[in-house]
């Protein structure tokens, strides 16, 4: 479904260049939902924007469908972490969700029924007419979840999205994405720094090391499909996941310390 | 209904006093060019009848919304065009600069040699000065568009006219509106300038007339209705702007609710 073939991505720019990614490779089968989890500066957003054909990478290859991604596809559609600044506040929730499906061509009455069963779908079917800042940061993040359902993508690329609104909203949005999943059968990548939320939601865990970034490692999460908050959290093998994937990321980050100790020991030139 | 009145209060309280004073400080005056407010009032219906307003104001009106409409659509156009591309931008900025330093009213003259004397001079005026506000407030609207929102529309595929109409244009039109309401005062002014230049009629070329013939009361009517034409365009133009920017002041006000 989705094949990342030797990723990588190094920014330049006033004298500076910065490895973001190194090599990535992976892939997401049709259907699945995985959670890329790093250390915070890791390129998680980087490597996000270049599936997303946001960024064009240095080198290697986004293959959707064993098509190569050079732009953004109209199969993928992008949750953004910052929804205040992704909703478009001169336009009503009904009208944000409808926008991208205006560029598709469809029929006035198709957009209108894509648009109310994505709301629908979200909980918010009497919202359609508030504009997002009338609503709470929560609920604004249904609406970007809610547009990008109805754009009907193959793959959803989730960056962060519950990273800025409070702990209980944020379980409640879990649940929504793991619900919506589970009815709608779209492959899902959701970026995180949480590793709860990583084991919590996703079937499988990618662990990425500290830039410039590499696989660190793939976990299954062998947790049931039925997952509630109060059950799965509690749950033995939800507490070994989170510290296995826990002891990976502190691993990454110190493989980045004994890199640059290693630096620093070459004895200086003479 | 007490807030209502409370409100009428706040809003003609002021210019109450500021006319009263006028009345007063004027009432016993012999001065002739500072008659008693009583004398230009008295003046005023007999001066401003149907038919001057028709001749004389009306033909202004139709300068000041002929040139500014001019200058609200080559501003806005070529205000995206040079905000949008930053080559453009580079190019264009050390002229622009130069440009609007130079005081429109200088223009007049010049503008006569090719554009004559005619509706065409003043119109032209006219929209020459109102385009820098407007450009230049575009240009800034046009490039503070929001990343995200620019990212977000990529990802879904609105490009083209989509972008320019419904996050390129809409993102910038508080700066536009803002521009606009500069635009708009500086078009009353080269109105009546342009007017008196070189005209057979107009608000401009009535009051230097009077002017001219000594009838001072007369000309004292002429700057109340310029007064007045001015109020009266600056609450259309509100109500205009917060239809249009319904969204931006309901933003503003909730963010500022929950910083």
């Amino acid at each position: 479904m989705l094949d990342v073939r030797g990723l990588k991505k190094v920014y330049e720019g006033s004298g500076r260049r910065v490895e973001a990614v190194r090599d990535l490779t992976f892939t997401v089968d049709a259907g699945e939902l995985v959670c890329l989890v790093g250390p915070s500066g890791c390129g998680k957003t980087t490597l996000l924007k270049c599936m997303g054909g946001l960024l064009t990478p240095t080198s290697g290859e986004v293959l959707l469908e064993g098509r190569r991604v050079s732009g953004p596809p109209p199969g993928m559609a992008f949750v953004f972490q910052e929804y205040g600044r992704s909703l478009f506040p001169w336009m009503r929730v009904g009208e944000n969700v409808e926008l991208p499906l205006k560029q598709k061509n469809l029929s006035k009455a198709r957009r209108r029924e894509l648009v109310r069963d994505a709301l629908e779908s979200v909980g918010l079917a009497d919202a359609v007419g508030a504009y997002p800042w009338q609503l709470s940061g929560g609920m604004q993040q249904r609406v970007a979840i809610a547009r990008a359902l109805a754009y009907e993508p193959q793959v959803l690329l989730m960056d962060e999205p519950f990273a800025a609104v409070d702990a209980q909203t944020r379980a409640d949005l879990e649940d929504l994405v793991r619900g919506l999943w589970r009815e709608r059968g779209i492959t899902i990548l959701f970026v995180t720094h949480d590793i709860d939320e990583a084991v919590y939601l996703g079937e499988r865990v990618i662990v990425l090391s500290a830039s410039p970034t590499v696989v660190q490692e793939q976990l299954k999460v062998e947790l049931p499909a039925e997952r509630d908050q109060l059950h799965t959290r509690v749950d033995p093998r939800f507490a070994e996941l989170r510290t296995h994937v826990y002891a990976q990321i502190q691993a990454a980050k110190r493989g980045e310390v004994t890199d640059s100790v290693t630096k620093s020991d070459t004895p200086p030139p003479r | 209904m007490t807030r209502v009145l409370l409100r009428l209060v706040f809003v003609f309280a002021l210019p109450a006093v500021l006319v009263a004073v006028w009345w007063v400080a004027s009432a016993g005056s012999t001065d002739v060019y500072w008659p008693p407010l009583r004398t230009i009032l008295e003046a005023f219906p007999d001066v401003w009848t149907a038919e001057r307003l028709r001749e004389d104001v009306l033909p202004s009106v139709l300068r000041l919304t002929g040139g500014y409409a001019l200058a609200a659509v080559v501003g806005v156009t070529a205000g995206t065009v040079i905000g949008s591309y930053r080559r453009v931008r580079a190019v264009c900025e050390p002229v622009l600069e130069f440009l609007r330093a130079v005081p429109p009213p200088v223009l007049v003259p010049v503008i006569m040699l090719f554009a004559g004397i005619g509706d065409t001079m003043k119109v032209t005026v006219i929209a020459s000065g109102c385009m820098w506000p407007v450009l230049l407030n575009t240009v800034e609207g046009v490039r503070a568009v929001d990343p995200v929102m620019a990212e977000t529309a990529r990802s879904y595929g609105v490009k083209g006219t989509a972008r320019l109409r419904h996050l390129v244009l809409r993102s910038a039109s508080p700066q536009i509106f803002a521009g606009l309401r500069q635009a708009l005062s500086i078009g009353i002014i080269l109105m009546v300038i342009s007017e008196m230049f070189a005209a057979s009629n107009g608000l401009g070329f009535t009051i230097v007339q009077f002017q001219r013939g000594f009838a001072i009361p007369d000309m004292w009517t002429g700057i109340l209705v310029l007064g007045l034409l001015g109020f009266l365009l600056s609450v259309v133009f509100q109500l205009v702007e917060r239809r249009v920017l319904g969204w931006y002041h309901g933003l503003r006000a909730s963010t500022r609710r929950s910083p």
